[in-house]
């Protein structure tokens, strides 16, 4: 599912209401007919959520961002990633500190997490943000495996995306003052 | 507890309820304020001792009294707010919070005045006037925090969690501080007798009290109907009552 | 991928991320005791070298130069994490955001508190501080500056997404670091004079378990407000 809507319309509001980080002033987020904000941890368990701050640490290398990133979710963090970090383009950059990195390299980082998880809900704010047409195209390939696992995405993103979702559907919101 | 307070979750029944509650409080604190006051500051005998001095006490008292009770009112209203979701009472925080400073540093000046003729000087550490320092800090703090934040609602929250923090350590400031001025005590601090007050000062005191205590109910009422009219500005029923005038 | 979940994972990786961050910047770790060391000399230099005049005043004077030195560290205790985006990480995990918290404090512990505690005998060298109370010094800033790590990172907490929150945070802190300032004095006093002084020890120790289980919830739901 697409939130699409102007530069201020309350897409990444909306997102972060629903990934449970701030209140809505009126309702509640359901999630498998639960309230989130009563069960947040049973709904954490099948949450991924990146945002325009994507959780990176600019001191820390690749590869200790990813292995602390999965370590706080509770993954082995033992496995051997290389060969993911290697798939997502960050060969021989894996034990730079992250800050010497490009922003659309920086932006891969997080994105391994795409590869590395077993939640069901993807909340994604503008995750092509910097990034180039092949990366884009591959994250659209790990989309279409994801939904096809079938699992679900919410993302906002200005981009069009380029591969086709046969169920895709966009919410549009308005600008109101 | 939670069906008592379900209704006033609704901003409108809350404004309801501080429309309802306001004349009593301001007919209770008027006519006390009258009667303490002409009483305590006129009719009262003087003391033997401090002379007519000791009529300071017929503010500072209820005001000191009333800086600790404002305090727990805030508090109790900060654990509704968190643990029950309930907004109204996030913004009765925030309508307590400057009345109970106020009243707070009432209680400082008054006393640092009676601490003159008494003392010999404005300001000694004196135990209790301490703990009423660090009070108007935390009171200050809540206050601060809370204009900090540009998000209201975050503001709010923010300002119950510290106002709740802050009454968990008050009795342990509270004893620590006089556990301080034991350990401390200076040759200057000559405490008046603690010996049972008389009943011709004991009864307009008491009176006094209550008349603090009902100032600072409508003060709060009226900040609380204000907060709230604010925080609801756009919603019909604002619109409503301000068309019916 | 499978999810197991162990408290220990977390607050390792939690705890080693950030020492492994200080001691990659040590200005981190030095910088405290810099301070403290700079605060004490300036006492001498205000009040005259007079040793009894010293020795009377060194209790004070260390814990005083010790709440400040702790603020240094607390303004960056959740700075980083709530502005790369660590924070709502650690916030959608899983796991409890308590032991997250617990996590960290310790880690900033470790990284200005205990430094400290180690130092306490050139401290005391300084301030020609008795060899008795030297022993009731490093007792009560080992009891102590945790309490104040848990008491801070309340303020901390509450003030990291305010644009000037330093100052904000130490005006909220300070009066809740009263009593620790009271009973960690009077017990370095009370020994100086050769008295027992467990009693203050005791109240610090008793202080020091109530944060250990209250501040992580209090510093989690600030850190909610503070992140949405």
């Amino acid at each position: 599912m697409q939130l699409a809507g102007p530069n201020g319309a309350g897409k990444t509001s909306l997102l972060r209401i629903i990934a449970g980080f701030a209140m809505a002033d009126e309702g509640d987020v359901l999630f498998q007919e639960r309230s989130i904000t009563k069960y947040y941890d049973e709904f954490a368990q099948e949450l991924l959520f990146i945002g325009h701050k994507t959780g990176v640490n600019t001191q820390l290398t690749a590869l200790e961002n990813v292995a602390f990133w999965l370590k706080i979710n509770g993954y082995d963090s033992k496995q051997d990633l290389y060969p993911i970090l290697a798939k997502i383009g960050l060969v021989g950059l894996e034990d730079v500190p992250v800050r010497m990195l490009s922003a659309g390299q920086q932006r891969r980082v997080a994105l391994v997490r795409l590869w590395l998880n077993s939640a069901k809900l993807w909340i994604l704010d503008e995750p092509f943000t910097a990034l180039d047409k092949s990366g884009v195209a591959f994250l659209q390939e790990r989309f279409v495996e994801h939904l096809n696992a079938g699992g679900a995405i919410l993302l906002t993103t200005h981009q069009d995306l380029t591969t086709h979702f046969s169920d895709l559907q966009t919410v549009t919101l308005e600008y109101r003052h | 507890m939670w069906k008592w307070l379900h209704p006033y979750a609704k901003a409108d029944r809350a404004y309801q309820l501080c429309n309802t509650l306001l004349p009593y409080f301001a007919v209770v604190t008027v006519v006390c304020m009258i009667v303490g006051w002409v009483w305590g500051l006129a009719y009262a005998p003087a003391d033997y001792q401090q002379k007519d001095s000791y009529r300071i006490i017929f503010i500072h008292v209820p005001s000191a009294i009333l800086s600790m009770g404002a305090y727990s009112s805030m508090a109790i209203a900060a654990v509704i707010a968190l643990v029950w979701q309930l907004r109204n009472a996030e913004l009765a925080v925030i309508a307590i919070a400057p009345v109970g400073a106020c009243v707070t540093a009432i209680a400082l000046i008054t006393g640092a005045a009676w601490g003159k003729p008494m003392w010999g000087a404005w300001w000694v550490w004196d135990a209790r006037l301490t703990s009423e320092l660090i009070l108007l800090f935390l009171y200050l703090g809540v206050l601060s925090l809370y204009h900090a934040f540009e998000d209201k609602k975050a503001a709010g929250r923010a300002a119950c969690i510290l106002a709740i923090v802050g009454v968990i350590n008050l009795p342990i400031i509270h004893f620590s501080v006089e556990w301080w001025n034991t350990l401390h005590q200076g040759a200057t601090i000559t405490k008046f007798d603690t010996k049972a007050i008389d009943p011709s000062m004991f009864w307009p005191l008491m009176v006094n009290i209550v008349a603090f205590a009902g100032f600072v109910g409508v003060v709060t009422l009226i900040r609380l109907k204000n907060e709230i009219l604010q925080r609801e500005k756009h919603r019909p029923w604002v619109r409503d009552m301000v068309e019916r005038g | 991928m499978v999810k197991q979940h162990s408290y220990w994972q977390l607050f390792s990786a939690v705890f080693s991320k950030d020492l492994k961050l200080a001691f990659r910047q040590r200005a981190e770790i030095v910088n405290p005791i810099l301070f403290f060391l700079i605060v004490i000399t300036l006492f001498p230099l205000a009040i005259g070298p007079e040793p009894g005049l010293l020795a009377r005043m060194a209790p004070g004077i260390i814990w005083v130069a010790a709440l400040l030195s702790t603020m240094l560290g607390l303004d960056k205790l959740f700075r980083d994490d709530y502005h790369d985006g660590t924070l709502e990480q650690l916030i959608a995990s899983s796991y409890p955001l308590p032991l997250t918290v617990l996590a960290k404090v310790a880690a900033h512990w470790v990284i200005t508190g205990l430094p400290l505690v180690l130092m306490t005998p050139v401290f005391a060298l300084l301030l020609n501080l008795e060899s008795s109370a030297l022993l009731a010094t490093v007792l009560t800033l080992l009891l102590g500056t945790p309490l104040l790590s848990f008491i801070g990172a309340i303020g901390a907490g509450l003030t990291v997404g305010l644009q000037k929150g330093g100052i904000l945070m130490s005006l909220l802190v300070l009066p809740l670091y009263i009593p620790v300032l009271i009973f960690a004095t009077s017990a370095i006093d009370t020994s100086s004079m050769e008295l027992a002084y467990s009693g203050q020890l005791a109240i610090l120790g008793a202080m020091l378990i109530v944060a250990i289980i209250a501040a992580p919830i209090a510093i989690s739901s600030a850190l909610k407000v503070s992140v949405s």
